[in-house]
């Protein structure tokens, strides 16, 4: 049989079925670790124009500077602050888990799983480290 | 592997990826990556032992050339990184054609608040 007798020239497209999207899998640690290292990249990047506006208000002077301080040191500002600080422990230790990766080490389940926990434990010892340090020093503690 | 192509698929592959630079994203990513581990610790450290200082001691810090250096390196590093990452999520989501506009729009930003960043630590660095 020719092939052409078979294939006609116009064909209406065929409705493909679709793979189960996201929201129907349950989340689990290396999902939900793979999508944080993402949204906190993205949370960061709202964290770097901060950095620049800051050193541009210093350079503009004590007082806008004295207004970003005001800012960062109101109660929003703080519990700002604190996620930034959050999201860039996670998305560091997420990128070194991912740097260790790119070595070909920690593929096995169980040594992502341990992977995965550290990063989050690491985040967190961190997040508190840092901000207990940080309002020890400013003499809020 | 097509009719028309009697070359093997590796063959057709070798050097001849996406605009035949993927690769150099991937490593650019990882380079800077490696940079901003110690980078953005000096920074955050820096911050916390800074914690309830003013604007003087903040602007003295900023002065010496050792850290202007760092947070010049620091900003070179953080938006070359963000302006890697950003793009990537960007194909991942965009399919329209804005995907070209906004990655273009991402890297004129990242840059621009570089320089931005950068003019701004060396006109305190070198200011009177």
């Amino acid at each position: 049989m020719d092939i052409k007798t078979i294939a006609p020239a116009t064909k209406a497209p065929r409705l493909r079925p679709l793979s189960p999207n996201i929201q129907i899998y349950r989340p689990q640690l290396t999902s939900v670790l793979s999508i944080a290292n993402r949204i906190t990249g993205i949370l960061l990047s709202v964290g770097a124009v901060g950095l620049v506006i800051w050193l541009s208000a210093a350079v503009a002077g004590p007082g806008p500077y004295a207004i970003v301080q005001q800012a960062i040191g109101s109660w929003i500002g703080r519990i700002v602050m604190l996620g930034f600080t959050l999201a860039f422990f996670l998305h560091m230790c997420g990128g070194i888990r991912h740097l260790v990766w790119d070595t070909v080490h920690g593929f096995e389940l169980q040594s992502i799983y341990i992977s995965g926990w550290s990063v989050v434990a690491a985040s967190v010892v961190l997040t508190v480290a840092a901000w207990a340090a940080g309002l020890y020093l400013g003499g809020w503690l | 592997m097509n009719r028309q192509s009697f070359r093997s698929p590796l063959a057709r592959a070798i050097g001849l990826g996406a605009a035949k630079r993927g690769s150099q994203h991937w490593m650019a990513e990882r380079v800077t990556a490696i940079a901003l581990v110690p980078l953005t610790l000096w920074f955050v450290a820096s911050i916390i032992a800074h914690a309830g200082s003013g604007y003087t001691a903040f602007v003295s810090w900023l002065r010496t050339p050792f850290v202007a250096g760092g947070m010049i390196l620091l900003l070179i590093a953080l938006f070359h990184h963000t302006a890697l990452g950003l793009q990537v999520v960007i194909e991942d989501y965009v399919h329209s054609g804005a995907r070209f506009a906004a990655v273009i729009a991402i890297q004129l930003g990242c840059y621009g608040l570089a320089v931005v960043g950068i003019i701004a630590t060396l006109r305190i660095a070198f200011g009177g």
